[in-house]
């Protein structure tokens, strides 16, 4: 239900309020959307004029160019493995930041702060940190030359960006996880240490069976930003490079249709990746409504 | 709890200490690199201790990028991102919560859907619309066949002016504020709101508006604060939207935007000069910073409720 017992009957009122949201949404969003899908099955003649109708034709095109699937499968594994390193860290933050010893407010209080940086600020002080020839890691390089070079190593480079997109996405997930934790019952960690159970044995048989729901909800929640908001790090730390090592479904569709100016191609790449992405709000969606509340 | 661990007490320090380590030395590191010379904090390892350049360096940073214009115009974005979409939000909620009228579930399905594709994904054409913003709806005239109606009937063409939001600020705050998390964060707020308030004002004999002003947003002052630092941060960190949209960078170009510039290394030729990079970087990222570290409280519960 989306309204209430209680309402106003004054129409014309309420029609002036929603308006100016109705009005950005539809110039902002919906017709954006449907020019995608429009561009995607259309193409632009060479000397202008109207787009023509070519059907599949552009989709054809993305999906013959090996370079989209080296993109598709490099943002894959730099989604999963960012997601997977960042929720690990989270999880195991914030389950000995519940245990609330002397002190634990100090933790909860710094382990926010990433969450502030944008993205490509966290690109630029990696890309320092971690820079072949100054900054720290290059000590590698003193020890065994040539070990770490992200500007020349197409693996260091993911490896670079990854860490960087992990990085800043730890505290997003230690809120949710402190959040889901704090939401379960005391009593029920207190009967369990009455039966006996240590720390460690409550965590794995009540804590993290109990964040299930959380869980999966902020794996899709890192799934999506890895998808959609690698932009600003990757930019700043390897612009793509070396050798499209890094050249994530993102950035392609920048560089095809800001740089290269063919709309039409990455029109059908933003609706290939808008699909993506409304699956996975999907999943979500069907899951948020089984959700589980333990108050 | 109960019962007393030690051993378990002093490895949970050791994880913690760990984890405040690996999410705060990179922090740490930008900070002490821009209060080093040229040569030091080209060492291989950089010292970890600051050193006393830091006034130097960032006097240089801020002039060589022009940050003066530059912070000025994040904060003109960020604050009418964050004040937009409060109003945006409060009163689109409004009318779906407390009106009854036919279209309002359609309504908020229609707001709710956008939470689905983010700016990022739709980028390409959305640049095409703030090229000229009322292009959509001139061809909508011209499909509906209300242009060649009018046009046989009085004989005039309609035809809409063109407006480019390119380098401006509306180009850069309004498609930030076209998302439904406001609203979708206030509608929640207005239904756990008793309804006896609003049969109260009713008795009293308030309007809608006088509802509003005077019972509502008094009470919806938290969820303010919680969206408003969230929206503050997020719209303070932009990066692809605004280097789109802006070529006129001494006019409108943002701070966050400046990073891009500052890159240094062999991409441009230059000497890699870490420390005025890292000079710049610190000084974008304090005011975002500043907002989490002293609106905690509000902000974690607006991400919370947000999100959720």
């Amino acid at each position: 239900m989306t309204g209430k017992r209680v309402t106003f009957s004054n129409t014309w009122l309420a029609a002036l309020l929603i308006a100016p949201q109705l009005l950005l949404v539809f110039t902002f969003f919906y017709w954006p959307a449907g020019e995608a899908l429009y561009w995607s099955f259309t193409l632009e003649p060479p000397f202008g004029g109207e787009n023509q109708w070519v059907g599949w034709q552009n989709f054809k095109t993305v999906f013959e160019d090996p370079l989209y699937w080296n993109s598709v499968r490099i943002s894959v594994i730099f989604a999963l493995s960012s997601t997977a390193l960042a929720m690990g860290i989270a999880l195991i933050l914030a389950t000995f930041v519940d245990r609330q010893l002397p002190g634990y407010q100090a933790y909860r209080f710094m382990y926010f702060w990433p969450y502030a940086v944008a993205a490509p600020a966290v690109g630029l002080a990696f890309r320092f940190i971690f820079a072949p020839d100054a900054g720290f890691v290059s000590a590698l390089n003193q020890w065994y030359p040539g070990i770490w070079n992200p500007a020349r190593d197409g693996f260091d480079a993911v490896v670079l960006i990854t860490l960087a997109n992990a990085w800043s996405m730890v505290a997003y997930n230690f809120i949710f996880f402190l959040a889901g934790l704090q939401s379960i019952p005391r009593s029920l960690n207190e009967a369990a240490a009455m039966d006996g159970s240590g720390v460690l044995r409550r965590m794995a048989d009540i804590q993290f069976p109990l964040l299930a729901p959380t869980f999966f909800f902020l794996v899709v929640i890192n799934l999506t930003d890895s998808f959609v908001n690698s932009f600003g790090i990757v930019d700043i730390t390897t612009a793509g490079g070396p050798a499209r090592a890094t050249d994530l479904m993102v950035y392609k569709i920048y560089s095809d249709g800001f740089k290269g100016k063919d709309y039409s191609l990455a029109a059908a790449q933003s609706l290939v990746l808008m699909l993506l992405v409304i699956s996975l709000t999907f999943i979500q969606f069907r899951y948020v409504e089984r959700r589980v509340h333990y108050t | 709890m109960v019962e007393r661990t030690p051993i378990l007490n002093i490895l949970t320090h050791l994880i913690l200490i760990m984890g405040l380590i690996m999410l705060l030395v990179p922090l740490w590191i930008v900070f002490v690199a821009s209060t080093h010379d040229f040569r030091t904090v080209n060492t291989v390892p950089m010292p970890l201790w600051p050193g006393n350049q830091m006034v130097a360096n960032y006097t240089l940073a801020w002039q060589q990028s022009g940050f003066g214009p530059k912070m000025l115009n994040s904060f003109i974005v960020a604050i009418g991102v964050t004040a937009g979409k409060i109003a945006i939000a409060a009163i689109s909620a409004y009318s779906i919560v407390y009106f009854n009228y036919r279209f309002r579930s359609l309504f908020f399905w229609l707001i709710f859907v956008t939470l689905m594709l983010p700016l990022e994904v739709r980028i390409v054409p959305t640049y095409a619309v703030a090229a000229n913003v009322l292009r959509p709806y001139q061809e909508l005239l011209d499909a509906t066949g209300i242009s060649t109606i009018l046009g046989a009937l009085a004989g005039i063409k309609i035809t809409l002016p063109e407006w480019s939001m390119l380098n401006s600020y509306t180009g850069l705050i309004l498609p930030l504020i076209a998302t439904a998390t406001g609203t979708f964060l206030y509608r929640q707020f207005y239904l756990t709101v008793p309804d006896e308030l609003a049969e109260a004002a009713k008795m009293d004999g308030a309007g809608p508006l006088r509802f509003f002003w005077d019972v509502l947003l008094p009470l919806s002052k938290t969820n303010m604060a919680a969206l408003g630092t969230i929206m503050f941060v997020y719209s303070w960190n932009q990066y692809l939207w605004p280097l789109l949209i802006i070529t006129d960078i001494a006019n409108y170009g943002t701070a966050v935007m400046q990073l891009q510039r500052i890159v240094p290394g062999p991409l441009f030729g230059e000497p890699p000069r870490w420390h005025i990079a890292m000079a710049g970087t610190l000084m974008v990222m304090t005011p975002p910073l500043l907002v989490v570290i002293f609106m905690q409280r509000w902000f974690v519960r607006g991400l919370v409720s947000t999100d959720k």
